[in-house]
């Protein structure tokens, strides 16, 4: 354990009192409560955390928050519980945490694959595309190498125990980003009485006031954090205000959809994170008006060796002063090319780091620094450059040399000493938010940098993220878009009176941006990166231009740069801006590349939120389904539903059970659970009129009590559903759906009713949930019904087929359909859902004496096969015409249209030679065909390829009714192949010979033809 | 890699759009068709389109027999395609695998593998614990929501590198003559007597008899300029990527119950996509809730990656035909054709659909594979009804 070196000894928002003790690469390390890993760390004077994607070269922290492009580690070693590529600058630190090294091997320090820096000048941008296409297949030889090189950290090895969630809120103004512009918009809207969420992303409100020497700067004559905290404690007491910090708006979508990440207790110990509250959490945010408060990020350098460890933004290293009580460096050298950067000399300087000096690429400097630079002791260096580093590790110190006015470097070489360089290379508004919302983005020659322009969506941004650098501007403008938004919402507000600001600092000024600055070295020497994480350097980007990838967007992607995990937050906008020198267009020519969602990584089971497990998707049951699980049965997914399969008794084989259920269904009598098959009630004075038109069969004459057999075909004439449809009075019928396409069918009617034929009275609703159905099959079904039912007469020369009534059962009401999906003799009962277990049970009771067996789903589709009966979505595929089924004798011709009938008269519907539906029998009645497998004409399997195919087998099934196997198919011109042999054609066999047969099994065997 | 000429006054043949498809088409025509003096007409910057933001999923195991000679045509174009541009295309055979969770998904899958292996298109099917040992990371408890029941693989199905497709064909097109026009957008088309005597661009008018249309997620705006009605729908279809991570996904997984797909790019991203978002566009963006979904249905299929993060997501606009098939297809105006309606599945023809669009437009008449997918089938109702083969689809 070390001490901690460079910990200051008062300041920041850190608990000092209390010891925080963790892990990282091995070694055991303390800090504090309030420490990111990064600002612990740096505290115990450990600056690198990482190496290269690329090049394995050392790699350091480089900023504070979300934009560091580099400093990714894994935390935690649990198989379960590890996430890979996490920033330290991010991650808080808690006792026990681990952090371990990325892509290294075997050690962070001692890395064999830093040995590619050695063959870097092989390893230029697009080399991918160049080499490893020599003779067939080599890629593939290649790639596992190049896949294991790759990727940085490692996904975990097991199932996430942790929980996360997604909320749905709405409000009048959503804030994003808590710093002083964002305190003052959320604060004005707040009183005015708009509902508002205010998001920051990091752990504690104040942006960059929390940056700042508190003993320099006052707001209305408090310190930066106790204004902060005294604005906090306002926005806390009222009650249409939401304060979210460690929240992230990630993602702008339309309508003002804004995705905030909430990471809930990431910063906790895995034992201390309380049960009640999930992980990470997704805010689905729909808000009226938006006030981007976002902020602005520093802009890097691009100089010769510019990316060793100890090599910081400025502004991060004042954030680890005085945010975290950090000194990240004792001797600090200041590479500038704008105001600020002096300011954040000053600052370390007085913070107690000996400032070495300060280079800044601008020859004229404003006097006021001057001065305050002489005071302070610190040596200058106007109009001069950074040449060159040293350091293996951690830098150590740089060279230095003055500018030429021919733009390159010229005079004597200084070296300084340092452990620290500071570089700024001014400030960017972030538009990370702004642009996803569509809004255009503007270049400003003053700024060198783009900044928002006009909105597209209901946003508007403020302070630095809107190019307003000075404290008093941003509060001012804070509180202006505040009351702009909560307006603008519909809420009257007048912008609040910001703080009287004293000592604040002076901006930024104009920056002198260089897109690479000279070194005067030899050019094959000297690396500058653009792009920390990708190892994209100005030689890639200029060597890409060169090459003719000459947009930005080629460019980009030919060289990866700001495609690494930063999505190059810092890196962007100097790779436009050498891009564009390179092609020497003005860089609002070259443009930006796209900023695309989320503005940084967002954590999969996040975006999942609940919906995993169980919840994943939900299970649909019946009233019956405890009585299924507990008698054996085996279930199948059938669209949302779980449907009992078959019911295994102990020891008995699936097999042997489907065929003592389907037994029972034709000898004496079984029960299927039919509660799942869709159900729509349809009332109105013209839903007869729109039964005829979805049905392709006529419903003009169907009686009150008697119910029809309907196909319903999509526009194109293909067959979409079947189902039974009763009528129970004239204008009120109960129709009955397949299981998977209820909902689709509902939809598709609704969509008629609703945009073509808003003309007819007709009013659906689903009541596929309201009744629960026990469908009853066999010889004896009459006889449970008769005993189950009063008020009924189900003796079936008296209760015709396709005919319906009600009737009681211990005087709760049910309705009973005579009709058949098995061939059989068969009831349905349908009864309220509440009563469906209990409706079970007595018709288990009733059936007792009858030997009585429940059968599943597989049962009834062999049943319903041994008839030849269809299955919509087993022998159609949506290319099935009802002629297709051999079924033209439920197409009407005689009644007006309906959905599909013009299609069932194009010149491919009316082929003859269509795909037909047919039984086949094999000729070996022991041998099963396989369900999918295809119909040939010859008995071997010709070897050319493709093999002529006439049609594939939909159903088959081993029958013991019909006492052997038998089979339904698809086959071309099947209709008039009757008796015909044909071969079924198997992967490693020989073709099964089959005859081609009608498909009512139960009557060719009554016939005698089977 | 390739020039930025100025357009030229006229060419024999303008293609209109920039992606992978029309590359590939001027690519043919140039080279099996001697017409150099053409030119691709790119109104961002190539490869901007679909071709740019796709997942690259490559295979050829569609059911039906005409889908499975073009597709199969591609893939055995892909085959060699790097070695022939002189650019890696980083063409990875790493083996597609498609998911069946319940028995009706089952059956149909084992349908395709049978049509695949009499139609000479590689496909196998896997049973759950094959597929556990083809790809470690997926879930097959029995208990969860959608378990899975197996799979079919097909070996030769894989990835490749869309970005190096598109800039591979540039090259070798402006090699052989062919001017690559970008920043240039196609804003009418000029006609006399039913045939087609130029384009109009923000660049100016250019002559030409010909006009091929492969604009994608587009084509039914640039029909429209004739006044044609394709029944093609415009839909956004959103992908994503996590941040990089070491080997996991060693294949393609696709699962249409569960909806989703994913494999891993070279670099290490999680790529992963789903279906399209269900309202009409031409914004290339989507909504929240299908990230969210997708995201979901992952998390179920591939446990462990539930940790990972999402790192960059974007939208393409998809065509879609009424049958998942493509439009490949001369029209009533002479001189114009159209090669679209690829929907969420074209980069996988590319090569294909460009080598035999390039035949139809050079020779005026269809080439056979091509054929089937002529305009006429939606009168006629010859559709190639692919929604099984193709529904999430890629
Ligand atoms: C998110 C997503 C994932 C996908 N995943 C897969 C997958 O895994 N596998 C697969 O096989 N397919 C996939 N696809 C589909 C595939 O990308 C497309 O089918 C295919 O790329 C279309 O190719 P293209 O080259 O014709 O299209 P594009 O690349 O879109 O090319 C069309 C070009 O036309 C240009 N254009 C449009 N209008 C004009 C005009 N008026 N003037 C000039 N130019 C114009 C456009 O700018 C564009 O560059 C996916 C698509 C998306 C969006």
């Amino acid at each position: 354990m070390t001490a901690q070196p460079n910990r200051r000894a008062s300041g920041g928002l850190i608990d000092r009192s209390k010891v925080v003790r963790f892990r990282f690469d091995g070694r055991d390390f303390s800090g504090h409560p309030g420490d990111t890993l990064a600002s612990a760390l740096l505290a115990n004077d450990e600056h690198m955390v990482a190496r290269g994607f690329k090049y394995h070269r050392p790699r350091g922290i480089f900023g504070a928050g979300s934009e560091d492009p580099t400093a990714l580690v894994q935390i935690g070693s649990d198989a379960a519980r590890t996430d890979p590529n996490t920033r330290v600058t991010e991650q808080e630190i808690y006792d026990g945490l681990e952090a371990l090294a990325q892509n290294v091997w075997p050690s962070l320090k001692f890395d064999v694959g830093a040995v590619n820096d050695l063959f870097s000048a092989f390893l230029p941008a697009g080399f991918y595309y160049k080499t490893f296409m020599g003779p067939l297949g080599n890629w593939m030889a290649f790639e596992p190498f190049i896949r294991k090189a790759a990727g940085l950290g490692k996904a975990p090895g097991a199932p996430d125990p942790d929980r996360y969630e997604s909320i749905n809120r709405h409000c009048d103004v959503l804030v994003a980003g808590g710093g002083p512009a964002g305190l003052m918009a959320a604060l004005t809207a707040a009183k005015a009485g708009a509902r508002v969420i205010l998001a920051e992303e990091t752990a504690a409100l104040g942006g960059r006031l929390l940056s700042v020497d508190p003993d320099k700067v006052n707001l209305g004559d408090m310190a930066p954090t106790a204004w902060v905290e005294s604005i906090a404690a306002e926005l806390a007491g009222m009650d249409n205000v939401t304060v979210l910090t460690r929240t992230a708006a990630f993602g702008y979508y339309a309508q003002n959809f804004v995705g905030l990440w909430e990471r809930v207790s990431d910063h906790l110990a895995p034992n201390d994170q309380p049960a009640n509250l999930p992980r990470q959490r997704v805010w689905r945010v729909r808000a009226r008006e938006v006030v981007l408060a976002t902020g602005a990020v520093e802009r890097p350098l691009v100089f010769h060796e510019n990316d060793r460890p100890g090599i910081m933004l400025a502004g991060a290293a004042r954030t680890f002063t005085h945010r975290y009580g950090v000194l990240p460096g004792k001797r600090v050298l200041v590479f500038a090319n704008n105001d600020s950067a002096w300011e954040a000399a000053f600052d370390l300087q007085s913070s107690g780091a000996r400032v070495a000096g300060i280079v800044d690429l601008r020859r004229d400097i404003d006097g006021g620094l001057l001065s305050t630079a002489a005071e302070h002791g610190i040596s200058i260096h106007p109009g001069a450059a950074i040449v060159g580093t040293s350091g293996a590790q951690r830098v150590s110190g740089a060279t230095v040399r003055r500018m030429s006015d021919s733009g390159g470097v010229e005079g004597p070489v200084t070296a300084i000493e340092c452990d620290l360089l500071a570089v700024s290379g001014g400030w960017m508004p972030n538009i990370a938010l702004f642009s996803q919302s569509r809004g255009k983005l503007v270049y400003d020659e003053d700024l060198s940098a783009f900044r928002p322009g006009q909105s597209w969506q209901k946003e508007r941004s403020a302070g630095s993220a809107a190019a307003t650098f000075d404290l008093d501007g941003c509060l001012k403008e804070g509180a202006r878009a505040g009351a702009d938004a909560a307006s603008k919402a519909g809420i009257p507000a007048k912008a609040e009176r910001p703080p009287k600001v004293e000592g604040a600092e002076r901006p930024q000024g104009t920056p002198r941006v260089i897109p690479e600055i000279p070194s005067g070295r030899p050019r094959h020497k000297v690396r500058a990166w653009i792009d920390l994480q990708d190892d994209v350097t100005t030689k890639d980007l200029k060597l890409a231009v060169n090459e003719g990838y000459d947009s930005i967007e080629h460019a980009k992607r030919y060289t990866t740069s700001g495609m690494g995990t930063d999505q190059g937050k810092v890196a962007n906008m100097n790779a436009f801006a050498l891009v564009a020198d390179a092609l020497k267009k003005p860089i609002w020519q070259v443009g930006t590349t796209t900023y695309r969602q989320p503005w940084k990584p967002v954590t999969f089971a996040a975006m999942a939120g609940q919906h995993v497990g169980d919840h994943f998707h939900p299970r649909r049951v019946t009233p019956m389904h405890d009585w299924h699980k507990s008698n054996g049965a085996v279930f199948e997914p059938v669209g949302d539903w779980l449907r009992a399969r078959a019911y295994q008794r102990p020891g008995e084989s699936f097999e042997a059970a489907v065929r003592r259920e389907s037994l029972a269904a034709r000898e004496s009598v079984a029960a299927l659970d039919a509660s799942t098959l869709g159900k729509i009630d349809i009332r109105g004075k013209d839903a007869r009129t729109f039964l005829n038109r979805v049905y392709t069969n006529a419903w003009s004459k169907l009686a009150p009590g008697k119910a029809r057999y309907g196909l319903m075909l999509g526009e194109d004439g293909m067959v979409m559903d079947d189902g039974v449809t009763a009528c129970l009075a004239d204008d009120h019928f109960h129709m009955t759906t397949t299981t998977g396409g209820a909902a689709r069918v509902l939809t598709h009617l609704e969509d008629y009713i609703q945009t073509e034929w808003t003309d007819l009275e007709v009013y659906m609703t689903t009541v596929t949930e309201e009744w629960a159905v026990a469908s009853l099959s066999g010889p004896d079904s009459w006889r449970v019904v008769a005993e189950l039912c009063d008020g009924i007469d189900p003796d079936p020369e008296k209760f015709e087929f396709m005919s319906h009534t009600t009737a009681t059962i211990d005087g709760v009401p049910v309705r009973v359909f005579r009709i058949s999906f098995t061939g059989a003799l068969a009831y349905e009962i349908n009864i309220a859902a509440d009563y469906g277990a209990w409706l079970w049970d007595k018709v288990m009771e009733a059936g007792q004496p009858y030997g009585i067996q429940p059968y599943g789903t597989e049962a009834m589709h062999l049943l319903r096969a041994e008839k030849g009966f269809v299955i919509v979505g087993q022998e159609t595929d949506g290319t099935v015409t009802p002629a297709d089924l051999r079924m033209d004798w439920i197409v009407s011709k005689a009644k007006g249209d309906f959905i599909g009938k013009r299609s069932l008269s194009r010149s491919d519907t009316v082929r003859t030679d269509r795909k037909q539906l047919v039984g086949l029998l094999t000729e070996d009645p022991t041998l099963m065909l396989e369900e999918g497998a295809h119909v040939i004409a010859t008995a071997t399997e010709p070897a050319e390829k493709p093999v002529p195919m006439l049609g594939h087998v939909t159903s088959s099934y081993d029958s013991p009714t019909i006492g052997r196997s038998i089979a339904m198919a698809m086959v071309e011109s099947g209709g008039a192949r009757m008796g015909e042999r044909l071969w079924v054609s198997r992967k490693g066999g020989t073709p099964i010979p089959v005859k081609v047969t009608e498909t009512d099994f139960l009557k060719m065997r009554e016939d005698g033809d089977v | 890699m390739w020039r930025n000429p100025e357009p030229k006054p006229g060419y024999d043949a303008v293609v209109i759009g920039g992606g992978g498809h029309g590359l590939a088409t001027a690519y043919y025509l140039a080279k099996e068709h001697g017409m150099t003096n053409i030119a691709v007409i790119e109104k961002g910057w190539i490869g901007g389109g679909n071709s740019g933001r796709n997942t690259t999923i490559i295979r050829s195991n569609y059911l039906f027999d005409e889908s499975a000679a073009i597709y199969n045509h591609a893939l055995q174009l892909w085959t060699t395609l790097g070695r022939e541009l002189n650019y890696n295309i980083m063409m990875s055979h790493r083996g597609v695998l498609n998911l069946a969770h319940d028995e009706g998904e089952g059956r149909g899958l084992k349908r395709r593998v049978e049509a695949n292996r009499l139609n000479g298109v590689d496909s196998e099917w896997l049973d759950a614990k094959q597929v556990k040992e083809f790809c470690p990371v997926i879930n097959i408890s029995q208990d969860i929501r959608y378990p899975v029941l197996g799979a079919t693989l097909q070996r030769s199905g894989g990835t490749n590198r869309h970005d190096a497709v598109v800039w591979g064909y540039a090259r070798a097109c402006s090699a052989m003559g062919v001017d690559i026009i970008q920043q240039c957008e196609v804003t009418g088309i000029k006609t006399a007597k039913g045939a087609v005597t130029g384009v109009e661009t923000t660049r100016g008018f250019i002559k030409t008899p010909k006009v091929a249309c492969v604009t994608a997620g587009h084509t039914s705006v640039i029909a429209s300029m004739l006044d044609i009605k394709l029944p093609i729908q415009s839909h956004p279809l959103q992908a994503l990527v996590s941040e990089p991570i070491k080997p996991l996904v060693p294949c393609v997984i696709m699962s249409n119950a569960v909806h989703v797909y994913c494999s891993q790019s070279d670099k290490g991203e999680l790529v992963i996509g789903a279906g399209i978002d269900a309202h009409t566009s031409y914004t290339q963006r989507g909504s929240m809730d299908i990230i969210e979904h997708q995201m979901a249905s992952l998390c179920e299929l591939l446990p462990p990656v539930a940790r990972l993060r999402m790192m960059r997501q974007w939208g393409g606009i998809v065509d879609t035909c009424p049958d998942a098939s493509p439009i490949i297809s001369k029209t009533p105006v002479k001189g114009f054709y159209i090669n679209g309606g690829w929907g969420t599945g074209g980069w996988k023809a590319t090569p294909g659909s460009g080598h035999v669009f390039a035949w139809t437009v050079a020779k005026d008449d269809p080439h056979p594979i091509a054929a089937p997918f002529a305009l006429d089938r939606f009168h006629s109702g010859a559709l190639v009804a692919e929604h099984g083969a193709a529904a999430v689809a890629h």
